[in-house]
C-alpha cells in the first residue's frame, strides 16, 4: 500500500523505527525531537510495542539497552543536552556489545544555545563523547525519505555489528516537511542478530569468533550470562588478564574499521571531472547540491560529495579525490568539525576552505557558492 | 545448603568482598528465596549498579547484568517492561541508589514497575574507599569527613514510600531469616518493592567509627534493630537510636507493566487510526 504522504523528517524517524521493527522506545522530552518520541507514543503501542518516558537521558540510555538485552529492537531520541547526558551509558552499550539506535537531533549549542534552529554541532560528540575510546556508526541524511530509509538501515547496523548506532539529524531536516512514498513496512529488509547455536552451557557470550561479532541472547531465553561494562573475556566476566583486555578493546574498536567499506556511505554529484568538491552533509549539503549547480551553470567544474555515513568518516574517497581537486569547501554549521576530518584524510595534499555559520540559520547556497568562485 | 549451591557460579570464587562484609549475606537470603519461590533461573535477572554490593550479580548464576554507578534501576525499568515473563531483582549501594541514582529511585518507585529492589546500606562508599554518602550518619567520620559528616542522611523508607512504591520493608544482615522474609515478600508483591538492608562494611565505615570489627558491627545490629511489632509497644524513650524493621508499608496500586499490557489491548482494537493514516498511508500497521 504505497501511499504518498507529506511527513516531517521526526515523524521518518518514528516511521523508520517501526518499519525496521524497533517496538522499545524511551525519551525524554527535548526540541527538537519531541514529535519523534509522541509519534511513538501514539504507534507502538498498536504494534506491540512499548514506549515509556524515562525521568531524564541518562534513564532513557539505560531503559534500551536493557529492553535490548531483552531482544527487543530499541532506539531513543533527543538532541543536544540529553545526548552529552547519554554519553556514559552509550559507552556502555559499545562495550557490552548491546545493539540500539539513539536519535540526535541537532540543535544550536553551546549549552542550552539554541533549541528550535539547527546547528551540526555534535559531530565530533557523536565520535568522541563517551570516554574510554569507542568507535562510531553515525548516519546522516539529508532528506525526509532518506531519514526514514537510514533510519531502518541504523537499526539494521547496530543488529549486525551489534553496537549503539547514531543517526545524526539537524533541526531542519527533522521539522521539514516533504511528499513521501513509504514502502509497505512488511517489504523492509531487517537484520537479525546472530543468535547463538550451542547449548547453554558451552554459551560464550563474548566469543572470539571469526567475524569479531559474538553471537547474542536474550536475557530470559536459557543462556544466563553476565554482563559488565567491566573489560570482560569471552565468558562476560571481568578479568584484568592484558591479554584479554588487549584482545577485548581491540576487537570491540576493530569491528568498525574491519567492516569500514561495508559500513561507508557516501553520495556524490557531478563529481568525475570535478576540480572544486564541497563536502557538506546533512541538512547544509541541500544548500551546496544548488550551490554546485550554480556553479556549474557558470562554468566552474564543481561537484558534491555527502557522506551519508559521518562515522566512519570517508577516509579512502576523500584521500582519492584529493590529487585531482584543486580545493575542497567544507560547509557545516559549526566552527569547523568535520574540515578537520576533511584535512587529515587529504593530507592537505590540497587547498581547503571552510564555510561555516553558527547563528542558527542555515548556509544559504550564495555563501557557498561565493567560496566556490573564491578558490576557482 | 548445598541445594543452593547451584545457583552460584562458584568458579568465580572468591568474592572480592572483604572479611566480615555483608554484602555476601543478601547474596545467600536472595538465593534462598529464589529457591523457596521456584522460580525458574532462566527467568532471574539480577541487576546492579557499581560498587561493592553492584559484584553480586557476577557470582549469580541467573541472567546478570552489572549497570552503570547508579543506573541499575532504569535498565531494569527496560528489561521488565521489554520481557515483563522476567523476574527481576536489582541491588544497590547506598551511594548507588541514593546519591547518583537518586532520581531513578524516586521514579522507579512512583512509575510502579514490578521490581524488586534491595538497597545495601553500609552508610558509606565502600568500593571507592570511604567516603561519606546520602545515608552516612551525621556526625560519622569518613574519608571526605575527617571532622564529622554535616549532611543529614535519608529516611529511605520514607522516600521510597512517599515517591508511590507498593512494598516497603527495612532489615538487617544480622537478623537474615526476617530479611529472607522481607525479601521474599518483596518479591511476591505486584509493584515496586523495595527492601533497605543494614549492612557493614568494617572496612570503609566500622574502623572509622568506634567499630572496628565485623562483629562489633553486627552486634550493633543486634542491639539497634526493634521489628515493627516490638517497636509497637515501646515508648518514644526507648525507641530512641533504635531502627525499625519489618514490612514498613505495602499497599496495592497500579503496576506499570500490567497497565501498558492494558493500554496496549484497548488502542490495538481501535479500528481507524485517524489523522496518521491519511497523512502517511500506514494502514497497514495493523498487519502485525
Ligand atoms: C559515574 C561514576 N561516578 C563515580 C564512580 C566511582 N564509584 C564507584 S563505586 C562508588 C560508590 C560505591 O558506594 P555505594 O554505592 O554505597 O556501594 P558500596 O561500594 O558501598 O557497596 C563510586 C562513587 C563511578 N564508577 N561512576
Ligand atoms: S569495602 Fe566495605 S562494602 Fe566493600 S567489600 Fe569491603 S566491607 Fe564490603
Amino acid at each position: 500500500m504505497e501511499k504518498p504522504a507529506l511527513i516531517s523528517g521526526n515523524e521518518a524517524v518514528a516511521y523508520g523505527a517501526l518499519a525496521a521493527g524497533v517496538r522499545f522506545f524511551a525519551g525524554y522530552p527535548i526540541t527538537p525531537s519531541s514529535e519523534i518520541a509522541e509519534t511513538l507514543s501514539e504507534l507502538l503501542p498498536r504494534m506491540g510495542g512499548k514506549f515509556v518516558q524515562m525521568e531524564d537521558e541518562l534513564a532513557s540510555m539505560g531503559a534500551i539497552v536493557g529492553a535490548s538485552l531483552a531482544g527487543v529492537n530499541s532506539m531513543t531520541a533527543t538532541s543536544g543536552p540529553g545526548f552529552s547526558l547519554m554519553q556514559e551509558n552509550i559507552g556502555f552499550a559499545f562495550m557490552t556489545e548491546v545493539p540500539c539506535v539513539i536519535v540526535n537531533v541537532q540543535r544550536g549549542g553551546p549549552s542550552t544555545g539554541l533549541p528550535t534552529k539547527p546547528s551540526q554541532g555534535d559531530v565530533m560528540q557523536t565520535r568522541w563523547g563517551t570516554h574510554g575510546g569507542c568507535n562510531t556508526i553515525a548516519l546522516c541524511p539529508w532528506s525526509v525519505r532518506e531519514t526514514f530509509d537510514l533510519t531502518i538501515d541504523c537499526v539494521n547496523l547496530a543488529n549486525r555489528y551489534r553496537l549503539p548506532v547514531v543517526l545524526l539529524l539537524d533541526e531542519v531536516i527533522a521539522h521539514m516537511r516533504e511528499k513521501v512514498v513509504l514502502p509497505s513496512f512488511g517489504g523492509v529488509k531487517k537484520v537479525q542478530r546472530k543468535k547463538p547455536t550451542c547449548l547453554p552451557q558451552e554459551y560464550l557470550p563474548y566469543e572470539i569468533t571469526e567475524d569479531d561479532i559474538p553471537p547474542m541472547a536474550d536475557f530470559g531465553e536459557g543462556y544466563r550470562y553476565h554482563v559488565t561494562g567491566l573489560t570482560h573475556d569471552p565468558t562476560g566476566f571481568p578479568t584484568s588478564n592484558a591479554k584479554e583486555i588487549d584482545q577485548l578493546v581491540r576487537r570491540l574498536y576493530g569491528k568498525i574499521e574491519r567492516y569500514r567499506d561495508e559500513i561507508t556511505r557516501i553520495e556524490e554529484e557531478y563529481l568525475a571531472d570535478a576540480q572544486i568538491l564541497v563536502f557538506a552533509y546533512g541538512s547544509v549539503s541541500r544548500s551546496a547540491i544548488s550551490a554546485v549547480k550554480e556553479a556549474r551553470a557558470r562554468g566552474i567544474k564543481a561537484g558534491l560529495l555527502r557522506p551519508v555515513s559521518i562515522w566512519p568518516f570517508p577516509d579512502k574517497h576523500i584521500s582519492r579525490l584529493a590529487d585531482q581537486l584543486k580545493a575542497i569547501i567544507v560547509a557545516e554549521m559549526n566552527l569547523g568539525q568535520m574540515i578537520g576530518e576533511v584535512r587529515r584524510a587529504s593530507c592537505e595534499r590540497v587547498k581547503i576552505l571552510g564555510v561555516t555559520r553558527v547563528d542558527g540559520e542555515l548556509i544559504t547556497p550564495d555563501e557557498i557558492l561565493t567560496a566556490i568562485q573564491e578558490v576557482s | 545448603m548445598g541445594r543452593l549451591l547451584k545457583y552460584l557460579r562458584l568458579d568465580k570464587f572468591p568474592t572480592v568482598w572483604c572479611a566480615g562484609c555483608g554484602v555476601g549475606i543478601v547474596m545467600g537470603c536472595i538465593i534462598r528465596v529464589v529457591d523457596k519461590l521456584k522460580v525458574n533461573p532462566d527467568k532471574v535477572v539480577i541487576v546492579s549498579g557499581i560498587g561493592c554490593s553492584g559484584r553480586m550479580p557476577g557470582y549469580l548464576d541467573f541472567n546478570t547484568l552489572h549497570t552503570t554507578h547508579g543506573r541499575a534501576l532504569v535498565f531494569a525499568t527496560g528489561l521488565k517492561l521489554a520481557k515483563p515473563s522476567l523476574e527481576i531483582i536489582v541491588v544497590m549501594g547506598d551511594g548507588d541508589a541514593l546519591a547518583i541514582g537518586g532520581n531513578h529511585l524516586i521514579h522507579a518507585a512512583r512509575r510502579n514497575v514490578n521490581l524488586t529492589s534491595i538497597i545495601i546500606n553500609n552508610w558509606i562508599y565502600g568500593m571507592t574507599g570511604g567516603q561519606y554518602s546520602p545515608a552516612t550518619p551525621r556526625g560519622a567520620f569518613a574519608t571526605t569527613a575527617p571532622y564529622g559528616n554535616l549532611e543529614p542522611p535519608f529516611e529511605v523508607p520514607e522516600l521510597v514510600r512517599g515517591s508511590g512504591a507498593s512494598y516497603v520493608a527495612r532489615g538487617t544482615v544480622y537478623h537474615t531469616r526476617q530479611l529472607d522474609r522481607l525479601i521474599e515478600r518483596g518479591m511476591r508483591k505486584e509493584g515496586f518493592g523495595l527492601v533497605e538492608v543494614l549492612s557493614p562494611c568494617p572496612v570503609g565505615f566500622g574502623r572509622r567509627n568506634q567499630m572496628k570489627s565485623a562483629i562489633a558491627m553486627m552486634r550493633w545490629q543486634k542491639d539497634r534493630a526493634v521489628s515493627l511489632k516490638r517497636a509497637s509497644k515501646m515508648n518514644e524513650e526507648e525507641l530512641k537510636d533504635k531502627i525499625i524493621t519489618g514490612v514498613l508499608f505495602e499497599r496495592e496500586a497500579p503496576e506499570y507493566t500490567q497497565e501498558y499490557e492494558r493500554l496496549m489491548s484497548r488502542v490495538k482494537t481501535r479500528k481507524e487510526i485517524g489523522k496518521r493514516e491519511i497523512q502517511t498511508g500506514l494502514g497497514e500497521i495493523h498487519e502485525e
